[in-house]
């Protein structure tokens, strides 16, 4: 008996449902959303922020596991994914659908409830996105898909400012903004050395399409576009001194990471990028959040 | 079907138990917990 009759056999672990949620991607949701209710003006309840970014972790991670239901062919097919819940046939593909479908609508009621309905209706605008306009329309229909898509994962801090405000104003657009250009590069360094993997599922990224050398020159460019949207903030004035300097430097240190990327020849800079990129957002975010909760800061 | 299995598949199912009763229970405790904020008890 193999390891996966036996699995199906046995059933699927509470730990299994977890990994539905993606938790590695949920941590940078949930601290962005987190860094939006923090730089966000007014004040919110401390109960009620934990409520607001437990919904936002939730209603992220519900999208994840519908988002393994839908790809559930492809992922088998991926190295990458080829272990995951689903298509290990350790979850039924069914249980999955509701266990994501469920949770995404308790999230978005109970941050409708207990936080305002405002937060409530984008948690609800960016699960949606991510399941009908990114997972089922574009993903595997075209090059631009993390793009156009990119924005479902850019929601949270407007989600965290929109927990604490109640609306959504020129700053959490800006935060906004920011996720979405960082988007393409992150994922197209990604898509860059696992490009074998897509290309085998069929799913048409942009260096699979396009080739490798297009997809450098467009990671360059929404780079460079990255850098001016991330000192926005201090533009604004929900950042201080300290923010903008940092945002700068990690900026030139990002687009030194794409120019490498562009030279380079094999996968050592894109993958060097790619790890990057996650250091990148989680810095800045927390440069954010550092000035704000700093004696004497914005 | 061997008997490991059955024995597996039931501790699978006792782990999945408990992980909806401590939701649930996480669930309840929440909603009194904002309800008494809402109401402004704190």
């Amino acid at each position: 008996m193999t390891d996966i009759t036996v699995q199906k056999v046995t059933g699927a672990t509470a730990g299994d449902f977890i990994e539905l949620l993606k938790p590695r991607v949920m941590s940078l949701v949930v601290f962005t959303g987190f860094a939006g209710m923090v730089v966000a003006p007014g004040h919110l309840h401390p109960l009620l922020a934990c409520v607001a970014v437990l919904c936002i972790a939730v209603g992220a991670g519900a999208s994840g596991a519908i988002n393994m239901w839908y790809d559930r062919d492809i992922d088998a097919v991926m190295a990458r994914t080829a272990r995951r819940p689903i298509p290990s046939g350790r979850v039924a593909p069914d249980e999955a659908l509701a266990f994501g479908v469920i949770l995404a609508v308790a999230a978005v009621v109970v941050m409708g409830l207990a936080v305002n309905w405002a937060a409530a209706a984008i948690l609800a605008l960016a699960t949606l996105f991510y399941v009908f306009v990114y997972t089922i329309w574009l993903k595997r229909r075209t090059p631009q898909n993390i793009v156009i898509g990119g924005a479902a994962g850019a929601f949270p801090p407007m989600i965290g400012w929109a927990a604490v405000t109640g609306g959504v104003d020129l700053p959490s657009v800006l935060l906004f903004l920011l996720i979405f250009l960082w988007t393409p590069p992150h994922f197209w360094a990604l898509a860059l050395f696992r490009s074998g993997d897509y290309a085998r599922a069929g799913v048409p990224m942009l260096p699979v399409v396009e080739g490798p050398e297009t997809t450098k020159r467009q990671m360059l460019l929404y780079t460079l576009l990255l850098v001016p949207v991330a000192a926005a903030p201090w533009w604004v004035g929900i950042a201080g001194p300290l923010y903008l300097a940092g945002s700068l430097v990690l900026g030139a240190m990002f687009v030194w990471c794409a120019v490498r990327v562009l030279r380079g020849a094999d996968d050592k800079p894109a993958k060097q990028m790619f790890g990057f990129s996650i250091l990148y957002l989680f810095l800045l975010f927390a440069l954010l959040v550092g000035e704000h909760v700093m004696p004497g800061g914005v | 079907m061997t008997m490991d299995d059955i024995e597996e598949r039931r501790r699978r199912l006792r782990g999945r138990n408990w992980a909806v009763f401590a939701a649930l229970i996480g669930l309840v405790a929440l909603f009194y917990l904002v309800t008494i904020v809402r109401m402004g008890g704190f």
